[in-house]
């Protein structure tokens, strides 16, 4: 198990390494300055500007900065609004969007495996078939036309629930739900179909055999097993919701880091735009070593080498 | 003899999306006290359907068992009610599969596997349920029971991980036990000393044993009584030297020809030609009538009826009636 | 030996006429006549798809979303960017079926020009996925030992990229538009495809068929062209109608931050989410097209996707 931690702890700082330099390096190949777009700066102004900036050093004294800057998690301030850093936005920005994303990720799981749970139980039932087309519906429809269906309904029409922000409990039902239901469709879908193929393994008979009861064979034989596929898909689930949070704070005008991250896109704010990115990177690439680290706790078959037959 | 199990005239269907597959067509058998009873015969005649009947664990749906008892100590276990039923698995009646890879739950440890089979039929603290469990593993011969206990099966070897599965069907002490080609998926060295086991762990504690199979060399080491089964009828049984020695059915003869055997040097081995019949539409008359060289006109129409050799050898075939002893003596 | 015999049913027996106690004439093909007619892998897939009415739904939306996408265009009165001030954010009428947007142009065209963009996408960037996957999860699994060792480390580091993110950052880079879309969709796509490929492959590779080719010293390239290839197809066809879809997804989550298709050219995603902010005005229309046609699209491919895994999954095969 140790010997695989390592492993796993050296893939990841590779990922890392690799998604910071090819973020540097792109945001390099940019031809032109950033500076000298909308703004009519005089020359020297510019020059000042790039130097402030490091930009007038040569490539790789500017990498090695920014790897030394990435390590001490100093990302710069930013070029757009010079007033602030990218340390201070995502300080200010990164503890809405991990509620945002958290509270979404659990919804989505819990939703999701109990909906496949019993969509499993009653394979071609009636219940089955509603689950799954409500799961096929959940994946069918993007995100941003969910949540705008969502705020002209609930909010507009009914006026049952507030349009916009994240200031109460109540602001959060409508962008949790645009955003968990594409999860939880995918979650749901695994988990039925996992639990199906676990229901005729042998084990599940040799249990039937033994004469346990339907609810025992199914919570304690059946679904520890079913929800090992559905563990894997976490760390890319977690990467769609966090991506998803950047439209559904856009939409629902909510103040975390993906609505930074959008107007940077918007505004071309480099320094915004590489820092969020290794940011978002670096969690979504530990999450996905936790995952794994996860996946070896719960399926003690899993010592050294992965999954093979899978 | 005291009988244990008996089943009568049993008949299973499967609905599937080609139509009602009659897997079983009326299987009658007895089961004694104490012995083994082998039910033989290729894959697809019925012989695992039937023995999962018994224990009412085929799939349903599709399955369904459509007519037929199966009596287990005066009740009839069709009848019952599926939480009465869950009472009889494990504790009256134990069943073990063909392979022990698949059949432990890999991500349980053995012990949990074994001690809560016991908790759910005996009111038994857990320290002497895992006593039990312990005993157990002992008597079918697992080395270090109290540290093996906490193991997980993919830590055991194929050989291992069967005696902990009929450890686990054991356990409870049931009256019978029924093995669905227990030996099928291990080397041949193992299956020696797994079917030993079976013998050992009968003259200890007395359960009466089915056992599944269609190699005739694991019949002749371990059952008293065979039943052949083909295309979801029991063909012939009898006592195992009755069978072996006097095997009246073509499809007998045909099966213990298509066998190697030391004794009988240098006899070539006959396979039997074509495959069985589609029990989607199953023969109006002998099902082995169209592999059969012997069969004659009256095959094709009509199922034979059956014909007692002795107290337990019979046999369902046309060429004891009369009338064609008559013909095959002329023809000779 | 002399047996005492009983027979159980006597009575039925006499009923049979004496002249069926005859051996039976003798049919050759007989014995194997009974068996049921065996169906190739394909075939028996193909009937089970068949049956699945989810997915032949699916199928058949699909053929009449493409059939639309080129021919829906032509089929409008109104060219696709043609602008008229005079009829700006029209709803469905007869002469504009789907209205119009708010330069006056017709919803109806261009929700088929778009579907020709996304669909483009979509399937451009599955046959990149499928092209780069095959071949680098092929080699990976066929050579197996350290070149596989090699090779699955760099698929591991990239496995570990944040693929939207990847996405967003190249568009930025590259500035926005078709090429870069499916360049930036190809970058990462590949690597889920090569993975199943490999797994395919590694685990074929041993079956015995293969092994027998290769003792008759046939060439690495044929062996992976015949033997590997198709028996490995089954998974492959499902992760592709499963990558088409979310490539689509994909170019709408893009054309959503900025970075999509631009305008002249449309896309459903990017015209969805133009549609977003004139929803509460009450232009409906706008959103719905085209958030529709995606939805439908992503739905078809998606039973579809399911229906092919369930036909190809030999272990369902009765």
């Amino acid at each position: 198990m140790t010997g695989y931690i390592i492993k796993r702890l050296i893939a990841m700082v590779v990922t890392l390494w690799f998604i910071i330099t090819l973020t540097f390096f792109l945001m390099h190949s940019i031809p032109g300055s950033p500076f000298n777009e909308e703004r009519n700066t005089s020359e020297a102004v510019q020059r000042n500007l790039e130097s402030f900036y490091h930009l007038d050093k040569p490539l790789y004294v500017q990498y090695g900065m920014y790897l030394k800057s990435v390590v001490t998690f100093d990302f710069g301030p930013s070029i757009k609004k010079s007033s602030q850093t990218v340390n201070e936005m995502l300080g200010r920005g990164f503890p809405v969007s991990f509620e945002l994303g958290i509270i979404t990720l659990t919804v989505a799981v819990i939703s999701g495996i109990a909906l496949g749970i019993i969509a499993a139980l009653r394979h071609n039932g009636f219940i089955d078939y509603l689950a799954m087309t409500i799961a096929v519906l959940g994946i069918s429809v993007p995100n941003f036309v969910l949540a705008t269906l969502l705020i002209q309904q609930l909010a507009v029409n009914l006026a049952i629930l507030p349009v916009a922000t994240w200031s109460s409990p109540k602001h959060m039902i409508l962008p949790t739900l645009a955003l968990a239901t594409g999860p939880m469709a995918i979650i749901a879908r695994l988990t039925r179909s996992s639990m199906l193929e676990v229901l005729t393994q042998d084990y599940i008979k040799t249990a039937k055999a033994k004469g346990l009861s339907p609810v025992k064979i199914v919570f304690k034989h059946a679904l520890r097993n079913a929800l090992l596929p559905v563990v894997t898909v976490l760390g890319s689930l977690a990467a769609s919701i966090l991506t998803g949070t950047f439209v559904i704070e856009k939409i629902f005008a909510i103040p975390g880091m993906g609505k930074y991250f959008v107007e940077s896109i918007n505004t071309r704010d480099y320094p915004v735009i590489m820092g969020t990115t290794v940011f978002y990177s670096s969690i979504l690439i530990i999450m996905l070593f936790l995952v794994d680290i996860a996946y070896g706790v719960l399926d003690p078959r899993i010592k050294l080498h992965k999954k093979e037959a899978s | 003899m005291e009988k244990v199990l008996e089943v009568k005239d049993l008949q299973v269907t499967f609905t599937t999306y080609g139509g009602e597959v009659q897997a079983v067509r009326g299987v009658s058998f007895d089961l004694y006290k104490g012995e083994t009873l082998a039910i033989v015969g290729e894959s697809g005649c019925g012989k695992s359907v039937t023995s999962q009947s018994v224990m009412r664990l085929i799939p349903s749906p599709p399955g369904r068992i459509a007519d037929g008892a199966v009596l287990f100590k005066g009740k009839d276990l069709t009848k019952l009610k599926e939480s009465e039923m869950r009472d009889i698995r494990g504790a009256d009646i134990s069943m073990i599969f063909q392979d022990p890879m698949t059949a432990l739950n890999p991500t349980i440890t053995i012990g949990e596997q074994i001690i809560e089979g016991i908790m759910q039929h005996e009111s038994i603290s857990r320290q002497n349920a895992r006593k039990k469990a312990l005993e157990m593993l002992n008597l079918v011969g697992i080395p270090n029971p109290s540290e093996r206990l906490k193991h997980y099966p993919h830590q055991f070897s194929g050989g291992m991980r069967q005696r902990i599965v009929i450890a686990m069907a054991l356990v409870c002490e049931p009256e019978v036990l029924i093995a669905d080609e227990p030996t099928t998926a291990l080397d041949v060295t193992i299956q020696a000393q797994i079917l030993d086991l079976f013998k050992d762990i009968q003259k200890k504690t007395g359960v009466s044993i089915i056992i599944i199979t269609h190699d005739l060399g694991v019949v002749a080491q371990v059952a008293d009584r065979i039943a052949v089964m083909y295309a979801g009828k029991i063909v012939e049984a009898g006592e195992r030297r009755e069978i072996f020695y006097n095997p009246q059915h073509p499809y007998t003869k045909g099966l213990l020809n298509s066998v190697p055997r030391l004794d009988l040097d240098g006899a070539d081995l006959i396979p039997i030609g074509g495959s069985p019949p589609d029990l989607f539409a199953p023969p109006a008359g002998c099902p082995f009538a169209a592999r059969c060289g012997y069969a004659m006109e009256v095959c094709d129409r009509v199922y034979p009826y059956k014909t007692h050799l002795s107290r337990d050898h019979h046999v369902d075939c046309w060429l004891q009636d009369e009338r064609a002893q008559k013909m095959l003596a002329s023809v000779k | 030996m002399e047996l005492r015999k009983q027979h159980d049913n006597r009575n039925l027996a006499p009923d049979i006429p004496d002249d069926w106690f005859v051996p039976k004439a003798k049919d050759e093909n007989e014995a194997e006549a009974v068996v049921r007619p065996s169906l190739s892998y394909w075939q028996d897939a193909w009937r089970r798809l068949l049956k699945n009415k989810l997915a032949m739904a699916g199928l058949f939306f699909l053929i009449a979303l493409a059939f639309m996408a080129i021919f829906g265009p032509m089929i409008s009165p109104h060219s696709v960017s043609q602008q008229s001030l005079t009829n700006q954010n029209l709803p469905p009428s007869s002469k504009y079926w789907f209205g119009t947007d708010e330069l006056g142009r017709d919803v109806f065209a261009r929700t088929w020009y778009g579907a020709r963009i996304s669909l483009f996408v979509g399937i451009v960037a599955a046959m990149i996925d499928f092209a780069i996957g095959v071949i680098y999860g092929g080699i990976a699994g066929y050579k197996g030992g350290r070149t596989d060792n090699a090779m699955m480390r760099v698929v591991e580091i990239l496995y570990g990229l944040p693929y939207l993110l990847v996405v967003i950052l190249i568009s930025v880079v590259m500035g926005p538009g078709l090429f870069t879309i499916i360049f930036a969709l190809s970058v990462t796509g590949w690597i889920g495809m090569a993975r199943i490929v490999r797994g395919q492959v590694l685990q074929i590779k041993n079956y015995e068929f293969v092994l027998a080719s290769k003792t008759f010293g046939t060439k690495t390239s044929r062996i992976i062209r015949k033997n590997l290839l198709p028996n490995t197809m089954g998974p492959i066809i499902v992760q592709m109608t499963l990558t088409v879809p979310s490539a689509i997804f994909a170019e709408a989550f893009l054309s959503f931050l900025g970075l999509g298709i631009q305008p002249p050219f449309a896309s459903w995603g990017s015209m969805a989410s133009d549609g977003l902010s004139t929803i509460l005005s009450g232009h409906w229309w706008r959103l719905f097209f085209p958030a529709f046609f995606i939805s439908l699209t992503m739905f078809s491919f998606n039973v579809l996707g399911d229906g092919l895994q369930d036909a190809l999954d030999p272990k369902l095969r009765r």
